[in-house]
């Protein structure tokens, strides 16, 4: 992805590898290109400000970093994984020399190793002064090799010593005009060696401020400033010579990964953990972030929908709330709930958000913070917060400290229109509403939340609680029995049991299906009840991990986890038939899930795509995947939104800019890597092909547009003229449907994102059959692009 | 190993003074410290850094420069005089009045013909060196402020002065300053603070290097007087700088009790234009750096927490040894703690009084490790005040405990003690032989009835104790050899043997019947550091400063088999790589093969009939040998059991009811009564 360092726009990405891009580098002799490589075994020049592949190397080992020299012109260093032992994780440095010729892609066979001790860590290797020598670390060894001797000096540290040091090699930067080498270290110190021509009278500084590992050092271009992050998400500014002067630029968000810094030094850019790039000035001003969503460490509460801004919640940084629209696929905002500063070090308890529920109209807010989920003390409060217009965000109305006794287990809104009410339900066996209310004491025209009642069944843990679909009833599980509330009188009403199985997840129906209940409980059972009967009206023996109705239609969404994969259901309450079933959604327990509310109904008519022509259903997986059900039509529009922001951003593009955004595709590339969150569109189509097309179509994150803005570019660059040219454009209007058919099927097939554990290796598979549907993609024209543009205002 | 009642004493208050002023001279490798009670002690580097020779102070004197004048060492004090020592005899030369008011440096030129001290009037006095004395030159153009710092360069052409907010360059021909630079005043409250240049070091090259209690080492370039580069080194002071021999390092002491370490190195690997870049950082003083030296393989700081460390400097070592490991150094290496074997009565020595105690009794018997319950306890019989202003230079009390004797660098003082019950009374023995008017080294014969003090010219003096008084008997004197002073003299229990031990490694045996010299034992590389004579076999055992041991037959004139098998077969790496140097040398009357040995870590006996370790063997087995059955045992034990349950020891003595007195001095308490240290933030506190 190539961005704007001025306008934070994302310009346009390019797009050819066939599996995760691993490294990126500036070509030395053209500072208009860059290469990329791949773990597909291939390295791609491009040229990035037309975003047109130049040329491809194919190598034919999985490549894991690259880094290039102005020295050795025609020469790429990689790293490469020695396919000998997949559990030993063996690296090699190797050098290849790039053949010369002018096709558009060369076998590059000529390599030579440089070093077999690499380690696997991409920082740990560096050029130094002018490409004269080159330093790599492994765990407790810096070896720097001399190519003009040919001769590799090592050094080690001593593991651990009397004070507990732990110098382990995280990170490594060669200074740009002295033989200065600058090494990170796990337990945060930074090791400036010099004299390391000698074996035996090497010397180095140690300055240490980080209290934790490390993770990125950077050299400005001038080499006066080293610039250093980790995990406390400040980034350090020390003075090169000047011992302990520092600069501090702190509260950056997540944990720095990557800084990198322009080439004439005056712009500086780190990218975080939490999937976010900041631009820095060289006076210590950020002035840019580019957001994705924000990845935590788990997220607590429920996936939701903002009612005003349609905006997804979930929880964000920690401690936060955010904001993030799938529309538009950009970070909005994030809500600080716990109001307190975060402290970035590990093993440390603290206030997490953990739940957090809307009423319906959006005007409140209701959010329960805990603290030492895993210790015994269990602290949390409960915050209502009410929107404010002028501000339009939300502000804090009432802080509960002590709502309950036990830990909050769920709450929710009612649903009516006039009153709104908040029952929350915790473990010491009781459930409370909230009602606002005007103080008496202080008699001024503010509401305040208070308690209205105290409700309780047996003394049993309850479970859950809903709000039917008018607010009138209130149902709340208790183990294994479900009692029904009038929210009016606050008399139970009735109460329906069926055992065996403890409640696990209750809904209401909607509109016509209003009068049924549905409950899924531990022992596998999906269980219907007609609340006018107060009868079991049908179950059905699945184990579902995840209920949730659509807001705005009769259906349910339900998953069931078996088996190792997960299936989706949808069906209305009022028949025991499923709608629609997919098989094999995924291989993770899906846990959260929302349907988002479309802003214009899409009038398919094809059965199986019905239930989602209200609203799309968005679902978060285990491991952290944000998988969406999506349409034909609207991947459609997606395409031509993405066209119109290329178009918009075509603006003077200096090659200092597309410099920067090298730098920081580069990080973002990385970024994705370790950020599994995916989402993926995706259409059922009317034909009955489609279930099988309907695997697990995944991509990389913030795409929801990825991929058809990939496709999209690719068609740009290859009919060029073609845009300008609007009147044959409209002609071949005709053509339309069947280029988007094509299109749809290209991208339908079977794509997989897979996310494993420490190589974070994203693995975008694209079948032979599907490169050559591309390839014929491309050659068609894509006029029909051009109507979408029109017509959109 | 047999067992003992110990007696842990933790009552010796013993204040180790701090570390004012260090001198290295790389000829002899001796580095002089001065401290803080005006003493002077020369350390020989090369010999796991003993503590050769200790020239002790006198109240008032407080040093505040050393150095060395090729082989000859000058100080010079807040007194206002400059003091030459006389080495050989350890004591004080002479001291000249400089009439410049309090001194505060005191530097020699490489050519070793002048020294020049800088004066609280603002003036640098020159001094000229002579054969015998110094002699005033002239002054330099005089300043305003003190002088503070003072560095020669290496032609002796030029003199770099560090005074209150600037640095001074002098021509030393015509007396005029050529430079002044002005050093900054630190930033913020601190501004309105003079900024006071502690050290200046002018090296070969023309640039200057200073620290300043701004906490900058600033480098100037003395032909032009500019700043060439500053590293803001400490948020304090930087007390002290050294520059090593070449000039390719330099150390900086900073009032954090760090020392910092500068390189000269290229910046671009090949080429010469080397850069001064800061390195390492070495943290091992708790307080205030005074003093930093570099030396040829280690950086050596003191300060005023009184130890003295040496931190080796890997890159330049080429094997790595137990000579060349991080040593600190707390305690004096002479003993300080004098038993009165039969009486229970223990002399402590303070610098300026002595103490003696009465030990305390406790109940029969316990299970071992056990403690005792303390029936009586130890109580305080005597303070005894030194008359004048020198410090105590040596002390002994007699085994019978009647005796009691101090030397002081002028005079010396025999007391008899009167112990009747619980009142305890002293009378100076008043006519003293005339050869008795200071010692080097004092000692009692075994039955109390002979003193021993060695003098001047490795010459011992003996001296008849009886009731009356004391009659002077005769005068021992080495064959040949050396005139250094003896530090060590072991008597033997019949009281037919005495053995001195000198600074130049030498060991004379003489023969109490004939007073003659008996015999010499051939001199080792290495300082003798403790040495006994065996009750039964008259053999002479030593310990030297590299851990080397060996025994000596008297009679046979020629070492033991014993000893001849421990040096061919060589002592066990572990043994090899302690330290710190074994301060006495015991022998268990009950067990004649038995010698106890004692050093600041552990306590250890060796049993002469045991088999020897070797390096394969495990040190120490102690443990080992509890868990094994008793036939097992004796296949796996070996000569030497080490006993680490005792730590910071000061002495250890044996005394004739079976039980062994220990003095303790815990690091801990000595660091209690140090003045309290900067404060310093400390990460998550």
């Amino acid at each position: 992805k190539v961005y704007s360092t001025r306008t934070e726009e994302w310009l346009h990405s390019l797009q050819g590898h066939t599996n995760q891009v691993t490294g990126i580098a500036l070509n030395p002799a053209n500072h208009l290109q860059v290469y990329s490589c791949s773990a597909d075994g291939t390295v791609k020049l491009w040229d990035f400000i037309d975003g047109i592949l130049i040329k491809t190397f194919i190598i034919g080992y999985p490549l894991f970093a690259i880094y290039v020299s102005e020295k050795h012109e025609g020469v790429l260093f990689l790293h490469v994984s020695m396919a000998t032992d997949s559990k030993n994780e063996c690296f090699q440095l190797v050098a290849v020399h790039l053949p010369k010729s002018a096709e558009q892609e060369v076998e590059a066979k000529e390599m030579s190793v440089v070093s077999s001790h690499i380690s696997s860590n991409p920082s740990c290797t560096a050029f130094g002064r002018g490409g004269e020598y080159i330093a790599f670390a492994r765990r407790l060894q810096l070896n720097v090799y001399f190519f003009r001797k040919q001769k590799t000096c090592s050094f080690s540290l001593k593991a651990t010593d009397k004070k507990g040091a732990q110098n382990a090699f995280t990170c490594i930067t060669c200074h740009p005009t002295d033989d200065c080498i600058a090494t990170g270290h796990e337990d945060g110190k930074i090791r400036l060696w010099r004299n390391f021509i000698h074996k035996k009278e090497y010397t180095y500084s140690t300055q240490h401020w980080h209290h934790n590992a490390v993770n990125t050092l950077c050299f400005t271009p001038e080499g006066t400033h080293l610039l250093s992050g980790g995990i406390e998400s400040v980034l350090v500014q020390w003075q090169y010579g000047a011992g302990n002067r520092k600069e501090f630029l702190p509260r950056l968000g997540g944990s720095i990964l990557h800084i990198s810094a322009s080439s004439d030094g005056q712009l500086f850019c780190t990218s975080h953990s939490d999937n976010k790039i900041t631009v820095i000035e060289s006076s210590f001003k950020v002035c840019g972030v580019l957001q994705g969503l924000v990845k935590g460490d788990a997220v607590l509460t429920d996936l939701m929908i903002d009612p005003r801004s349609k905006a997804l919640v979930l929880n964000g940084k920690p401690g936060h709330l955010q904001f993030y629209s799938l529309l538009r696929d950009k970070h909005l905002y994030n809500l600080d709930i716990v109001q307190q500063e975060y402290i970035y070090e590990a093993g440390l308890d603290q206030f997490e958000v953990a739940k957090a529920a809307f009423d319906i109209k959006g005007s409140w807010l209701a959010t329960v913070e805990e603290r030492g989920q895993k210790s015994s003390d269990l602290e949390f409060f409960l915050k209502l917060w009410a929107f404010d217009e002028r501000t339009q965000s939300f502000v804090l109305n009432t802080t509960i400290t002590a709502a309950h006794t036990d830990r909050i287990i769920s709450m929710c809104f009612s649903s009516s229109e006039e009153t709104t009410m908040l029952v929350t339900i915790a473990e010491d066996g009781q459930f409370k509403a909230w009602c606002q209310g005007a103080d008496a004491d202080t008699q001024q025209n503010q509401n305040f939340w208070s308690c209205d009642f105290v409700g309780s069944y047996h003394n049993l843990k309850p479970t859950n609680c809903s709000f039917s679909a008018d607010s009138s009833l209130l149902a709340v599980s208790f183990q294994e029995v479900i009692t029904i509330w009038s929210p009016e009188t606050w008399e139970m009403l009735t109460t329906l049991c069926q055992p065996p199985g403890i409640i696990r997840d209750l809904c209401f129906g909607r509109l016509s299906c209003s009068k049924y209940l549905l409950g899924t409980t531990t022992r596998n059972l999906l269980c219907c009840w007609n609340l006018l009967t107060c009868a079991l009206e049908w179950s059905s023996s699945v184990e579902v991990s995840k209920l949730q109705p659509d807001p705005l239609s009769e259906n349910v969404a339900a998953f069931s986890y078996q088996s190792k994969h997960t299936d989706l259901f949808v069906f209305k309450p009022s028949e025991p038939r499923p709608l629609f079933t997919n098989k094999n959604v995924c291989s993770e327990k899906v846990h959260r899930a929302v349907f988002v509310p479309r802003e214009e109904l899409l009038n398919n008519c094809d059965e199986s795509s019905q239930w989602l022509n209200r609203s799309q259903l968005y679902f978060l997986t285990q491991n952290m995947d944000l998988l969406t059900f999506s349409t034909a039509t609207e991947e459609d529009r997606m395409l031509s939104s993405s066209k119109q922001l290329v178009i918009d951003d075509s603006v003077a593009v200096t090659p200092f800019y597309l410099l920067l955004g090298k730098h920081r595709q580069q990080q973002q590339k990385l970024n994705t890597q370790s950020h599994p969150a995916a989402d993926k569109p995706q259409q059922p189509q009317g034909s009955v092909t489609i279930k099988e097309l309907l695997h697990t179509p995944a991509h990389v994150l913030p795409a929801a547009s990825v991929l058809c803005s990939m496709f999209v570019n690719s068609l740009l660059i290859s009919n060029t003229g073609v845009q300008q040219d609007c009147l044959r454009e409209e002609m071949d209007s005709e053509k339309e449907e069947e280029d988007s058919e094509e299109e749809m099927e290209a991208c339908d097939s079977q794509q997989e994102l897979r996310v494993q554990g420490s190589v974070d290796e994203v693995m975008l598979k694209l079948s032979k059959a599907q490169e050559r549907e591309l390839k014929r993609v491309r050659k068609t024209d894509f006029s029909w692009m051009a109507d979408l543009i029109d017509s959109k205002p | 190993m047999g067992e003992f009642k110990v007696h842990r004493v933790r009552f010796f208050d013993y204040m180790p003074s701090g570390i004012r002023a260090l001198a290295f001279n790389g000829d002899t490798e001796r580095m002089a410290v001065a401290r803080m009670d005006g003493s002077v002690e020369i350390f020989h580097c090369s010999d796991r850094f003993f503590q050769e020779k200790i020239i002790p102070g006198r109240e008032q004197c407080g040093i505040e420069g050393l150095s060395w004048v090729g082989e000859r060492l000058f100080s010079a004090g807040l007194n206002g005089g400059i003091t030459e020592y006389d080495l050989t005899n350890q004591k004080v030369k002479y001291t000249i009045d400089a009439y410049g008011g309090p001194i505060w440096t005191i530097t020699g030129n490489q050519q070793g013909t002048h020294l020049a001290v800088g004066c609280e009037d603002g003036t640098v006095k020159l001094f000229e060196v002579n054969e015998d004395k110094i002699q005033f030159e002239r002054n330099l153009d005089r300043q305003k402020s003190r002088i503070v710092s003072l560095s020669w360069h290496t032609s002796g052409s030029k003199i770099a002065a560090g005074m209150m907010d600037m640095i001074q360059i002098f021509n030393v021909e015509t007396g005029h300053s050529i430079h002044r630079m002005l050093a900054d005043r630190g930033v913020g409250t601190s501004r309105s603070k003079e900024c006071v240049v502690w050290s200046v070091v002018y090296l070969s090259d023309g640039t200057i290097v200073s620290g300043d209690s701004v906490g900058m080492v600033k480098l100037w370039d003395d032909q032009t007087g500019t700043l060439i580069k500053s590293h803001n080194v400490t948020k304090c002071d930087v007390l002290a700088l050294s520059v090593s021999q070449n000039e390719d390092s330099l150390v900086a002491g900073t009032s954090e009790g760090t020392v910092v370490q500068f390189q000269f190195v290229s910046m671009v690997l090949g080429k010469d234009d080397k850069e001064w870049v800061r390195t390492r950082t070495f943290k091992n003083h708790t307080h205030d750096i005074r003093a930093v030296a570099e030396i040829t393989t280690a950086v050596v700081s003191g300060g005023m927490d009184a130890q003295l460390v040496v931190k080796p400097l890997l890159d330049k070592i080429e094997v790595r040894s137990a000579a060349s490991a991080l040593r600190k150094i707390h305690f004096p290496h002479r003993r300080l703690v004098f038993c009165a074997r039969n009486s229970g009565l223990m002399l402590f020595q303070y610098p300026g009084h002595l103490e003696l105690w009465r030990l305390g009794e406790s109940e029969g018997k316990g299970i071992p490790g056990s403690s005792l319950f303390v029936k009586r306890n130890p109580e305080k019989l005597l303070h005894l005040k030194v008359k004048g202003e020198d410090h105590i230079r040596c002390s002994a009390v007699s085994p019978c405990g009647e005796w009691i004797v101090y030397s002081t660098a002028s005079s010396l003082r025999l007391y008899r003690l009167h112990c009747d019950n619980n009142n305890v009374s002293i009378t100076k023995i008043s006519k003293l032989p005339k050869v008795l008017s200071s010692a080097n080294q004092l000692c009692f014969s075994s039955d109390s009835s002979h003193l021993f003090s060695a003098s001047t010219q490795s010459s011992v003096h003996i001296v008849s104790l009886s009731q009356s008084g004391c009659k002077f008997v005769g005068t021992l004197k080495p064959k040949s050899g050396s005139h250094q002073a003896i530090h060590l003299l072991a008597a033997s229990e019949d009281g037919e043997w005495l053995a001195s031990a000198n600074s130049d490694h030498e060991v004379h045996i003489y023969n109490l019947q004939t007073r003659k010299a008996h015999c010499t034992v051939p001199v080792y590389s290495s300082a003798v550091t403790a040495m006994g004579i065996h009750p039964t076999t008259n053999c002479l055992f030593m310990m030297y400063a590299d851990q080397q041991m060996c025994e000596y037959s008297i009679e046979q004139k020629q070492y033991t088999d014993w000893s001849r098998t421990v040096q061919r077969k060589g002592l066990h790496r572990l043994w090899m790589e302690r330290d710190t140097p074994c301060l006495n040398v015991m022998f268990n009357p009950q067990n004649p093969s038995h010698v106890i040995l004692h050093d600041t870590y552990m306590l250890c006996i060796i049993d002469q009939s045991l088999p020897l370790p070797d390096d394969k063997t495990q040190f120490y087995n102690q443990l080992t040998l509890k868990s094994l059955t008793e036939d097992q045992r004796k296949s796996h034990s070996h000569a030497f059991k080490v006993c680490k349950t005792f730590k910071d020891i000061l002495c250890v003595e044996l005394i004739s009811d079976q039980s062994l007195v220990v003095v303790e001095r815990p690091l801990e308490d000595v660091a209690t009564q140090l003045p309290a240290p900067i404060k310093q933030k400390k990460f998550a506190t």
